[in-house]
């Protein structure tokens, strides 16, 4: 059963061929016995899983589900829980049982869904690889040697391994559709303040966007609803209905206009990615699209502006892990000075603390309007060069991210060559743009991903477009047999 | 050399909001350490500040009082800094685009000259917790209630020369923002403090010297003080042929000096950027326009509407006029007495105010409420009891011994009007006392008036102060011929 989509599962609990507490058994048995190859989940939450599991069916059988009642999903270890442990994959936090849920929790939760555990990730979401964890790295279950894409990694394995039918991720430069390339599966990264930030760990306030990572674009639509929504304990939040996200899927895409950027495809990306997405983009042709060249002239801005504002951001969100009132705390502290120093200094990993080093440089007096300023005018030129292109085409097609999973440790050491990993994806983050990542193909036996950029609010489209072309290939089916059989 | 004093000013005002500025939690002062503190004051991981309208409201409120401009694009800004009672390691304050843009207030001196002092800008920002250092063996405690409170932070330009200008700078602004409301004002609690620039310039120099900042000085006596202080301090180094450090200076009240606490090499870089968790607040003309419309009479008004409709001197409706409290007092007093607003002003004045001042108390904790005094002045006003017999019944009531009726019933102090009766106690003094009578018969018609005071008070005496003064008068008048 592990093989079924989500819609396919929510079918076989309304027919009452399955219930929810088999179901959630089933995946809970598959966590315990084969994620320790993976190491995709920091922590399980068995008994919680099968008392929601419980309730789920029972609530069915009064004659009130939803179709995400009784469908086990994992929550990316950055979401905050209720009386549950959340780290963000930092051993700062390796003792912090949240106080309260975040928006997100509290939505899937309210729709149904049944919390199997917390997935592994890059600490505090930083990084490409999800080898910054404090919680050691995930593998990507196509070949675990290799690496599962960051930050979401542990979401988008596990759901990759069938060890959940579908995650929470976040993105704040690429972080839900990479590792969503890497291990084969849909990602959405929707439109900035479509899905509430309330409970969600920050990295890069103006960037960080939650969203599904899901086996296919239906799913993710199913997701979409249960997750967006305007929410007044985020001031970010789009205070405005959300739509059906499901509404455009069976549509047509007969007259869509795909813009592919000519600077998707220089030197730097990979060419078994590169044919990959070509035959791709011809299959999205054959479903009645007209494709052409177009220009981002920014591209190769992208990622120096987010290396200013993310790290200048996150230096200040990072402040308050100071060992005062919860967290990690240094053994016995010689004064203030010397409690913030150890216990910061223990207390995250060598990513984190180059990001707080940059980001407190970028704000500092006389460095402030030569980094941080300018990154944002660049800011502001990305998503003007975004806007015009809409002005074009419907949809900007290319690479999710240069290169297929690369091996573990092969970029630890070289921070600029990881960030290269989100040279696609980082733009989309800098202009608030909901964007996705969908299975196209393989190369050298590892998954690719296809990306779609969509303008602002037009996650229907995207999804619509996602789904169409799930409809004519069968990418998305396709499955590590190491873990799926 | 002649120096001269230049101070600017930064004024902390605590808002009287509901709930804090970017929090529900209550503001109340006094509540058991951190049980008005949520997850957003604690700065728990994942939380968001939510901008209290109320905060906004208030400051325009401030602004559009001293007639600034008001920036209809307002920024939030990231303050970064480590500190124990700071939870998020920043405060959000504001920086470029605050809320309320320049400005003024006039202030009026002793002498009764109005000067205009300039107002930079006002600003807001959450207020920090507060560390506890006693009764935790060695340890801090911290206490995050006030963390999150909404404070306006007003900054004066240096436009003060001495410590009189500044404490009357300061109390137009204690008094200000109790007019409007918009705080309680009590200094005591902290909900206004002040942080004091001084630079001295040799007499007739435009350039300012280098200035130090004295932080949190919470009372009109201290800030006189602090001043008075630095400013001899700093002329003695000057004179003495030495620089003055640009650096943030903290007063000691129990020592009566000011000592430095960080030089401006060992200042904090805080790093400040617009805060992206907090949109950019706009304010539209019509909310602006609205708020102005709104706002209660301001003390300037108060002062010459108590001149015109009470025909009070300029000195003393100043005085009633200084405090929202008082001028409120005030006016219940002549309301309810029916007496004349300028006895009103006496009382309140003098007599109000004196007793106050000896309990060290003020009007808002005043033993005897606006109702009751107006109570006592309306005997007066009727005749029922003299100017002088009121005093002891003021006394009583200050004691709590009733009100006025009660007090004048209970120690029979009602006053003598019968007129056979006053009688019969003129004639008995005038009988008692010939030689007075023959002295006073042969004295000139001007220096009579001066000998009578001798009947007066010997009949006042005799019927324990209950005659009425003006029948005495009257009848000491008719028989003294």
């Amino acid at each position: 059963m592990h093989n079924k989509t989500l819609v396919e599962l929510s079918q076989q609990l309304a027919s009452g061929a399955l219930s929810s507490v088999e179901l959630t058994q089933h995946f809970l048995g598959r966590i315990k016995s084969l994620d320790p190859q993976l190491n995709s989940f920091i922590s399980t939450t068995d008994e919680l899983a099968l008392m929601q599991a419980r309730l789920a069916d029972e609530s069915r059988a009064a004659g009130s589900a939803g179709p995400l009642t009784g469908i086990p999903i994992a929550h990316k270890d950055i979401f905050c829980i209720k009386g549950v442990k959340t780290t963000a994959g930092s051993k700062m936090l390796d003792n912090f049982i949240s106080p309260y849920d975040a928006t997100v929790v509290e939505k899937l939760n309210a729709a149904g869904a049944i919390t199997l555990g917390k997935t592994n990730m890059d600490e505090f979401a930083m990084g490409s690889s999800n080898e910054t964890s404090f919680y050691g790295a995930v593998k990507n279950p196509w070949n675990t040697n290799n690496v599962p894409g960051g930050s979401s990694g542990g979401s988008a394995a596990c759901v990759a391994a069938r060890l959940a039918p579908a995650a929470t991720g976040t993105d704040t430069g690429g972080s839900i559709r990479q590792p969503a390339s890497l291990c084969g599966i849909t990602g959405l990264k929707p439109t900035y303040g479509s899905i509430s930030r309330w409970g969600m760990i920050a990295f890069a306030s103006s960037l960080d966007q939650a969203g599904p990572m899901t086996q296919t674009a239906e799913d993710a639509a199913l997701m979409m609803n249960a997750m967006s929504g305007f929410d007044s304990k985020d001031s970010t939040s789009i205070n405005q209905d959300a739509p059906d996200y499901t509404s455009e899927l069976n549509n047509s895409l007969e007259g869509l206009k795909v813009g592919l950027p000519k600077e998707f495809f220089k030197e730097g990306l990979d060419s078994g990615v590169q044919q990959v997405i070509e035959t791709a983009v011809k299959d999205i042709e054959k479903l009645g699209a007209t494709v052409k060249e177009i220009s981002l002239s920014t591209t190769d801005l992208a990622v120096p502006a987010y290396y200013v504002i993310a790290p200048a951001e996150a230096s200040s969100n990072l402040s308050r892990f100071d060992g005062v009132r919860y967290g990690y705390r240094c053994d016995d502290p010689a004064n203030l000075e010397d409690l913030y120093k150890r216990s910061r200094g223990e207390g995250f990993g060598e990513e984190v603390q180059r990001r707080i080093l940059i980001g407190a440089y970028v704000l500092s007096a006389g460095f402030y309007d030569a980094y941080y300023i300018k990154a944002q005018k660049i800011r502001r030129l990305i998503k003007n060069d975004f806007d015009n292109a809409f002005a074009d085409v419907d949809v900007i097609m290319g690479p999710t991210a240069p290169s297929a999973g690369f091996a573990l440790g092969d970029k630890a050491d070289d921070p600029v060559s990881m960030y290269l990993s989100d040279i696609y994806t980082i733009a989309v983050n800098l202009a608030g743009l909901p964007a996705m990542s969908v299975p196209a193909g393989f190369t050298a036996g590892l998954p690719v991903g296809l990306q779609m950029i969509g303008s602002h609010f037009s996650e229907p489209r995207l999804l619509n477009i996602a789904h169409q072309f799930q409809q004519a290939t069968d990418w998305h089916k396709q499955t590590p047999d190491a873990f799926t059989k | 050399m002649a120096w001269e004093t230049v101070i600017g000013l930064e004024i902390h005002v605590q808002l009287s909001t509901q709930s804090k500025i970017f929090s529900g939690s209550a503001t109340t002062f006094g509540a058991e350490p951190n049980t008005q503190a949520s997850l957003v004051d604690l700065g728990m991981p994942g939380v968001l500040p939510v901008l209290n309208k109320d905060a906004i409201k208030k400051a325009i409120t401030f602004g559009v009082a001293i007639d600034a401009k008001i920036n209809k694009k307002s920024v939030f800004a990231r303050k970064n800094y480590f500190y124990p009672d700071l939870p998020k390691g920043y405060q959000i304050s504001q920086l470029d685009l605050p809320i309320v843009d320049v400005g003024h207030l006039d202030i009026t001196l002793e002498d009764g000259t109005v000067k205009r002092i300039g107002v930079t800008r006002a600003h807001l920002e959450e207020d920090a917790g507060k560390s506890l250092h006693e009764d935790y063996h060695g340890m801090s405690g911290i206490d995050l209630n006030r963390a999150g409170t909404p404070l306006l932070e007003i900054v004066s330009e240096p436009d003060m020369r001495s410590a009189e200008e500044a404490i009357a700078y300061v109390k137009s602004v204690h008094s200000l923002i109790q007019y409007l409301e918009i705080s309680d004002g009590n200094m005591a609690e902290g909900s206004m403090r002040c942080d004091i620039n001084i630079s001295m310039r040799p007499k007739g120099q435009e350039e300012y010297g280098t200035r130090t900042e004295t932080k949190n000085v919470n009372s009109f006596r201290f800030i006189e003080k602090a001043i008075h202080g630095e400013v001899i301090r700093q002329i003695d180094e000057l004179e003495a042929g030495n620089k003055i450090n640009q650096e943030t200076r903290l007063y000691d009240s129990a020592k009566d000096e000011t000592r430095p606490m960080r030089s401006k090499e060992e200042a904090n870089d805080y790093r400040y950027f617009p805060d992206p968790d907090l949109l950019p607040v706009i304010t539209t003309d019509e909310f602006i326009e609205e708020l102005r419309g709104n706002l209660p009479e301001l003390p300037d008004q108060k002062i010459e509407r108590f001149q015109k409709e009470y025909e009070l001197k300029e000195y003393d409706a100043r005085v009633l006029a200084a405090s929202k409290h008082l001028a409120d007092y005030f006016e219940t007093v002549v309301t309810t007495s029916g007496a004349k607003a300028k006895l009103a002003a006496n009382w309140v004045t003098s007599e109000l105010l004196g007793a106050l001042n000896k309990a060290g108390k003020d009007i808002q904790t005043s033993p005897v409420n606006a109702e009751q005094l107006g109570g006592l002045l309306k005997r007066i006003a009727d005749n029922t009891i003299s100017g002088k017999i009121a005093k002891t019944v003021f006394e009583a009531m200050l004691n709590g011994e009733g009100t006025a009726d009660q007090i004048i019933e209970a120690k029979d102090l009602k006053q003598e009007t019968d007129s056979g009766a006053i009688e019969a106690l003129v004639d008995e003094v005038i009988a008692n006392n010939p030689t007075q009578v023959e002295q006073f018969l042969a004295a000139e018609k001007d220096k009579r008036k001066k000998l009578i005071g001798f009947f007066v008070g010997q009949i006042m005496k005799a019927s324990k102060g209950k005659a009425n003064p003006q029948q005495v008068n009257q009848l000491l008048g008719q028989k003294l011929k």
